[in-house]
């Protein structure tokens, strides 16, 4: 009895091929210790677009109700009420436009009388589709717990990964990860993307994704200091990699084809966050390959691994013995 | 790892069939399910308000209201019971945010001591067990006397004026007729307003944004406001602006009457008259008491109603009011009078609100938001399973049957828990596809390098499952770090992503791996029946 007929996949992968990752360690370090220090630079020189949550100020996303809207007419009348600058741009369809007010001076409820104004002047032609009016105490907490959200993720990941691994490892992840967040977010300042709370929760998936990736790599690598103890730690390291590498392919492939998809058909409100994952998933399929796994090949790491005082991996002949090894991870 | 118990199978598969029966309703119209038999499962997936429209917002206490009411408490409470033992002052009075007392004999001062300890409360809390005081009383030099209220007495006066202000809210949301709104603290001096499908908040903002505190005061029997700005404001009076335009402002005795907790109705009316809208009320007993007790001794005088402060209307007393009703005109429209009487039904609030936070969506662009989300999600799906059976042939379909599962589970289990989809939640759940493949991906990759190595196909596929297993649950592990942090730290769209992202992973584990191990189990006992030489094909 068939439930299928059976049909073999496509091993997309040349298997054979050995690349050798490790031989461009030193050159892809640098080039990466050089992005981060752009993108703090950045960080510092730009700053950041920051969106209404972080900003302070109101936005109000609008519908004419009359056919496409007429930004021009829009930018004239809300210039005139003298709330600063107010910016006015189309979203997505022609009908459809995002009026930004800046933080007004003075108590909180001043927001709330400049978004007031706004919506006396937009008349009954504009239909409000959406409304965010965040005050200066609000914004400046969610500037705070944003910061402390990442730093707090990698901590724990790191935590994970030290209780799990080495420290060695641990602080391979979490360079890697850093590494990650801080490219995404200095792209974001270069182009003066908005930047407001779900670029927080892209940033903490994107933590996710890469310790994802970063683990799968690790794994591998105790696994075969296990195998293999007299190998050269280098050599090692890229075989890791190299036996890896079809997986870290694939799956990158499988997100970066869904969050492609999300892109460009899950709607304007979520762009900015998809785009941010997409750069995210990117940087961390990068990062796992030429930062995790290279640092360790400076940092060196315990070799005699026993996996704890109660399982001795038999000293005799474990190199080749490799079910004897997966024994003890199986533990 | 390949061997499956027959109760394991059975569980497996119930698990599964559940999924089915719980993410079921959420394909059909509310209508629709509602007629569906009792057995069937009703709950439908809770949209999060940027999906199905609605308003957040996020009131703050003004602390300083709350601090400044207690300290006219202080002083009222500490004047009646000087005057009760029959000690003088030569000044009583708010500074510095302190009631500062002048006696006008120093040696009064122990006297005056001894009694004003007795208005000292400690704070309680039974779980620490050392308690504080919630005002501090200092004696100085030459028979002055400060009452200090001390910051956890503070604290705590403003933890009980949100929890009155939560009540209050809740009353005037209400009234507007709007179902399940959500209204919870969140920190200390702060009020979360959740109203789904709520999309002109102007009302809602009118109706909060007052404390509306109203007091019955009595008016100063000789001096007019004019007389008292020009030359001082007698002891115990105090000059109310007006809040009407044809009313000028009153020189009234600070203490009202009677206060509008008092108050058991309102409803708007109209004068029989004049036609004016007006608001009829009623108090209680006690307060129809003081009520009618009060104008009893001044009929002829005027008295002045006053809300939060401001003078509204300011009649003359024709006759002693018993009974305990009146009715307060004061130049309104039909809709403000419509309004202050919810608020004054509903009750004043302890100190004034102001919105820190609001966040609104209209109910187009959350349905929009869901469309797009859809596409996008059978789009991405699509690909990924498309990219999975190109890759992996038949194991490359048990994997997306796997995928299926996770999809369905995913669901329900939000459905069962009834936490809410929201947009960010929707990228979180098409994610968690992607990442459900990932624990597939590398269990298949493994069975490749270990037939790869030479083993056999059971051996091959066995080591595959176990080997991997340890990778995924540590990467999955690691993911869940993220997501604790996020539900931890993070706010509302921020929580509902990481809600989402924690039951896929969790669901991932046993979709991707236990419902396909089952099935190429099934497919390894057909094969082993037909065949003597296994192919693995991957």
């Amino acid at each position: 009895m068939r439930l299928l007929p059976n049909f073999k996949g496509h091993d997309f992968f040349p298997h054979d091929l050995r690349l050798p990752f490790m031989r461009y360690k030193g050159v892809a370090l640098a080039a990466s210790f050089v992005a981060m220090a752009l993108s703090l630079l950045l960080f510092f020189t730009m700053g950041f677009n920051y969106g209404v949550d972080f900003k302070g100020g109101s936005m109000v996303e609008v519908q004419s109700t009359t056919g496409p809207a007429d930004v021009a007419q829009l930018r004239d009348k809300l210039g005139r009420l003298g709330l600063g600058a107010v910016q006015i741009q189309q979203f997505g369809a022609p009908s459809d436009v995002l009026i930004r007010i800046e933080q007004q001076p003075g108590p909180e409820s001043a927001q709330q009388a400049a978004l007031a104004k706004v919506v006396e002047a937009l008349g009954n032609t504009y239909v409000q589709r959406r409304v965010e009016v965040v005050g200066p105490a609000v914004s400046s907490e969610l500037r705070m717990t944003g910061i402390i959200a990442v730093m707090v993720g990698l901590l724990a990941i790191s935590a994970y990964v030290w209780f799990r691994f080495e420290w060695q490892f641990a602080v391979g992840v979490v360079l890697s990860l850093a590494h990650d967040v801080l490219l995404v977010a200095g792209i974001f300042s270069l182009f003066h993307l908005e930047f407001d709370l779900s670029i927080v929760a892209a940033l903490l998936t994107i933590l996710g994704y890469s310790v994802n990736d970063s683990v799968v790599v690790s794994d591998r690598i105790r696994e075969n200091l296990r195998k293999y103890k007299r190998m050269d730690l280098d050599e090692l390291l890229n075989t890791s990699i190299n036996e890896t590498l079809s997986r870290t392919i694939l799956t990158g492939v499988t997100a970066i084809v869904v969050l492609i998809s999300l892109y460009i058909f899950g709607g304007e409100v979520i762009r900015n966050f998809n785009l941010a994952m997409l750069l995210g998933v990117l940087i961390g399929t990068y990062s796992s390959i030429f930062i995790a796994a290279p640092l360790l090949g400076y940092l060196g790491v315990k070799r005699e691994w026993g996996g704890g005082p109660a399982v001795k991996p038999a000293k005799a002949g474990a190199a080749g013995k490799p079910q004897g090894a997966a024994n003890v991870a199986l533990k | 790892m390949l061997h499956f118990s027959r109760w394991k199978i059975i569980a497996t598969i119930l698990t599964c069939l559940a999924g089915v029966l719980f993410t079921l309703p959420n394909f059909f119209a509310k209508e629709t399910v509602q007629s569906w038999p009792w057995w069937v499962p009703h709950q439908q997936l809770n949209l999060g308000l940027d999906l199905r429209g609605g308003a957040h917002l996020l009131l703050s206490m003004e602390t300083e209201d709350v601090r400044k009411d207690w300290l006219e408490t202080l002083r009222d409470d500490a004047r009646n019971r000087l005057r009760n033992v029959k000690i003088a002052t030569s000044g009583l009075g708010i500074a510095n945010r302190a009631v500062q007392i002048r006696l006008a004999k120093p040696e009064d001062a122990d006297a005056a001591m001894k009694e004003l300890r007795g208005m000292v409360q400690p704070i309680g809390s039974a779980l620490i067990g050392t308690s504080s005081n919630d005002i501090d009383i200092q004696r100085g030099e030459g028979g002055v006397i400060t009452i200090t209220p001390t910051e956890p007495g503070l604290q705590q006066r403003i933890s009980n004026a949100v929890g009155a202000a939560i009540e209050t809210v809740r009353r005037r949301v209400d009234a507007m007729g709007t179902a399940e709104a959500n209204i919870v603290r969140q920190g200390t001096s702060r009020i979360l307003v959740q109203v789904p499908g709520l999309q002109d908040t102007s009302e809602l903002k009118k109706l909060l944004g007052e404390t509306a505190r109203l007091s019955f005061h009595e008016v100063h029997a000789s001096m007019t406001a004019e007389e008292a700005r020009q030359t001082r404001v007698p002891a115990g009076y105090r000059i109310y602006e007006s809040g009407a335009s044809d009313e000028g402002a009153q020189l009234l005795r600070e203490t009202p009457v009677v206060r509008g907790d008092e108050l058991v109705d309102a409803q708007p009316a109209f004068d029989q008259q004049t036609n004016e809208p007006i608001i009829s009320f009623r108090f209680n007993n006690s307060g129809a008491r003081k009520f009618g007790s009060f104008t009893r001794a001044n009929v002829g005088r005027p008295f002045a109603i006053v809300l939060d402060d401001k003078v509204i209307s300011a009649p003359v007393i024709r006759d002693q009011i018993l009974g305990g009703s009146g009715q307060i005109s004061g130049s309104f429209s039909v809709e403000t009078a419509n309004k202050l009487a919810i608020q004054l039904r509903s009750g004043a609030l302890p100190a004034k609100l102001t919105i820190v936070e609001e966040r609104t969506v209209g109910p187009s662009l959350g349905a929009d938001s869901i469309e797009a989300g859809k596409l996008a999600g059978i789009i991405g799906g699509v690909a990924t399973i498309v990219l999975t059976v190109l890759a992996y042939g038949t194991f490359g379909i048990f994997a997306c049957v796997g995928l299926i599962v996770h999809g369905l589970l995913t669901v329900a289990l939000m459905t069962i828990m009834g936490s809410a989809l929201t947009l960010p939640g929707i990228a979180g759940l098409v994610l968690g596809i992607a990442m459900a493949v990932d624990a597939n991906v590398l269990i298949y990759e493994r069975i490749r390098e270990e037939l790869r190595a030479g083993k056999t196909a059971i051996a091959a596929i066995d080591a595959g499952f176990t080997r991997a297993f340890i990778t995924i649950a540590d990467s999955q592990l690691t993911t869940l770090a993220c997501a604790a942090v996020m539900f931890w730290l993070g706010s509302g769209p921020i929580r509902g992503f990481a809600v989402t992202l924690t039951i896929g992973i969790c669901t991932s584990i046993f979709a991707s791996v236990t419902v396909v191990r089952l099935l190429i189990s099934f497919w390894l006992r057909s094969e082993t029946k037909t065949r003597r030489a296994i192919e693995v094909p991957v």
